[in-house]
């Protein structure tokens, strides 16, 4: 690890302030993943700017009817949060779904949505990256690439976005608050994160010196109908091979309104307007869930070692979509997948 | 107290003394009270608790197993949560209470989860178990598994390479029925 100043931020202000001019600094929360890439030598911050004082602790209801999560709940507070496990089951779920208790008691809001991908070439800094190292390669295409992309890749980077929470927040059409040099927007979920394209080195439309502040929930939260499947090598504890999460609204046996995304396919929770325009107004049945699937992963394509995520990623949908309608979600603690 | 093992020369194990830039970060005045003891120190910012505690105040119970948040072997009590002592800073808690393993027995009688785990022989080579035990205090703290199930779910931070699982499992369950 190199050596880096350290600050504390006084105020979310201060902390703009701090950042601004200085494309070497990083600011520091949970520190999860962060101090892990600095210990690998992948982030190399000459400044950490610790904003773990700053009051961006609250979940507060919006006059919209929504929720407001500031940027530095913890993600255990936020998956246990009452009015997040009642109106937002998915995302409480999603949320219990990853990491461990121990990383969730530490891993910020904000932070969750800036996590870097697992990629192991992107860890390995003897190895071509173009997200490490834009212009060396990318050491996945030809190399070990089980766990990597099937949809929106590029010849420059096929990772994926290893959080589960994101998953969630996609489907529930979140909005991202920021502050930075310019003041003060909002991003839509959609919006966030980037493909790789051929500038994989950029996994958000955050501009230099953006602060994400909270993170806003509409009303609607999917709470009758809905349900998070994370498939993975081990039962907990382990990033997906693929996950889906669901939010429906049914009107009988009719789907009035459908959201679903898959995570650990691509490098940004995968969501398609097509998909789900598909499926409104059809029965919730297996004909119309497998054609979910169809149009959700009609663009998949496999590399190498996970050609198999393909046909999993539909399996899982069509799965969770079921699950969903009957409104049995899945357990994070019993594995049981029903 | 001042920390008298304090040594402003002190750098973690991953040996940044040898890099060419060290001299970019100052030392940072932290205080800290561990396992009960106020420790005033001065710490490079890299230093996280876990090598802090370890290699300033040899309290060698908390193990280092991946450095890497993976395997649960760092697990101690920050102001009450249990937390990976590897991936986080010391200088970043200012003022907060951390436990240890070392600071769960009162007065020579061992914690109820230290008797249960020696109950159930909930160990083989013994690596992972003083993460065991920190994780598991703060998962009884924090009240949300009632089912073996649920343990399983909210242990797996914690690995155990000798597979002592189902005796960690009892052993836990033994100690909640007592907390």
């Amino acid at each position: 690890m190199i050596a880096f100043q350290y600050a504390r931020a006084t105020d979310v202000a201060d902390a703009v302030r701090q950042m601004a001019g200085d494309p070497d600094a990083k600011l520091v929360a949970g520190g999860t993943n962060l101090i892990d890439l600095m210990k690998m030598d992948v982030e190399l911050p000459t400044k950490l700017i610790d904003i773990t004082r700053l009051p961006l602790k609250q979940v507060e209801e919006t006059p919209g009817g929504g929720l407001r999560i500031g940027a530095l709940v913890r993600n255990s507070d936020l998956a246990y949060h009452a009015q997040i496990e009642q109106r937002y089951p998915v995302l409480a779920s999603a949320i219990k779904a990853g990491a461990s208790q121990q990383l969730r008691n530490m891993a910020s809001t904000g932070g969750n949505l800036l996590q870097r991908t697992r990629c192991a070439y992107f860890y390995d800094t003897t190895m071509p990256c173009n997200k490490r190292a834009p212009g060396s390669g990318c050491s996945a295409i030809g190399g070990h690439n089980r766990m990597h992309a099937i949809l929106g890749t590029s010849d420059a980077c096929i990772a994926v976005h290893p959080s589960d929470m994101c998953v969630a927040l996609a489907i529930l059409e979140a909005k991202v608050h920021v502050t930075g040099p310019s003041g003060d927007r909002s991003i839509v979920f959609a919006d966030f994160h980037r493909l790789p394209g051929d500038t994989p080195q950029r996994d958000t439309n955050l501009d230099a010196g953006e602060i994400i502040t909270a993170v806003e929930l509409p009303p609607q939260g999917f709470a009758r109908n809905y349900s998070y499947l994370k498939i993975r090598d081990r039962l907990s504890y382990a990033f997906a091979l693929v996950s889906a999460a669901v939010g429906l609204e049914l009107e009988g046996d009719t789907i009035k309104e459908a959201r679903f995304a898959l995570g650990g396919v691509a490098h940004k929770p995968w969501r398609d307007p097509q998909a789900e325009a598909a499926v409104k107004g059809q029965p919730a049945n297996a004909a119309t869930f497998a054609r979910a699937a169809d149009v959700l992963l009609r663009e998949a394509r496999g590399y190498e070692h996970n050609t198999f995520k393909i046909d999993l990623a539909r399996r899982c949908l069509v799965r969770t979509l079921t699950q969903a309608a009957r409104g049995t979600p899945q357990s994070q603690s019993s594995k049981k997948i029903a | 107290m001042a920390d008298s093992r304090a040594d402003p020369k002190f750098h973690s194990p991953d040996n940044p003394a040898a890099r060419a830039d060290v001299s970019a970060g100052g030392e940072i005045a932290v205080s800290l009270k561990i396992n009960g003891t106020v420790h005033a120190l001065t710490l490079d910012p890299r230093t996280t608790i876990l090598d802090l505690v370890r290699e300033h105040l040899d309290l060698t119970g908390t193990k280092k197993g991946c450095d890497q948040g993976q395997c649960g072997a760092c697990t101690v009590l920050v102001d009450g949560r249990r937390v990976v002592s590897c991936l986080t800073f010391a200088v970043m808690h200012e003022g907060a209470e951390i436990t240890t393993i070392e600071g769960l027995a009162v007065g020579g009688a061992l914690h109820p989860l230290q008797q249960a785990f020696i109950d159930h022989d909930a160990f083989q080579c013994g690596y992972c178990t003083p993460g065991q035990i920190c994780s598991a205090a703060g998962l009884i703290a924090e009240g949300k598994a009632k089912t073996a199930e649920e343990i399983r779910e909210l242990m797996s931070g914690n690995i155990c390479r000798c597979g002592a699982y189902t005796n960690i499992v009892a052993a836990i369950q033994q100690a909640m029925g007592r907390s």
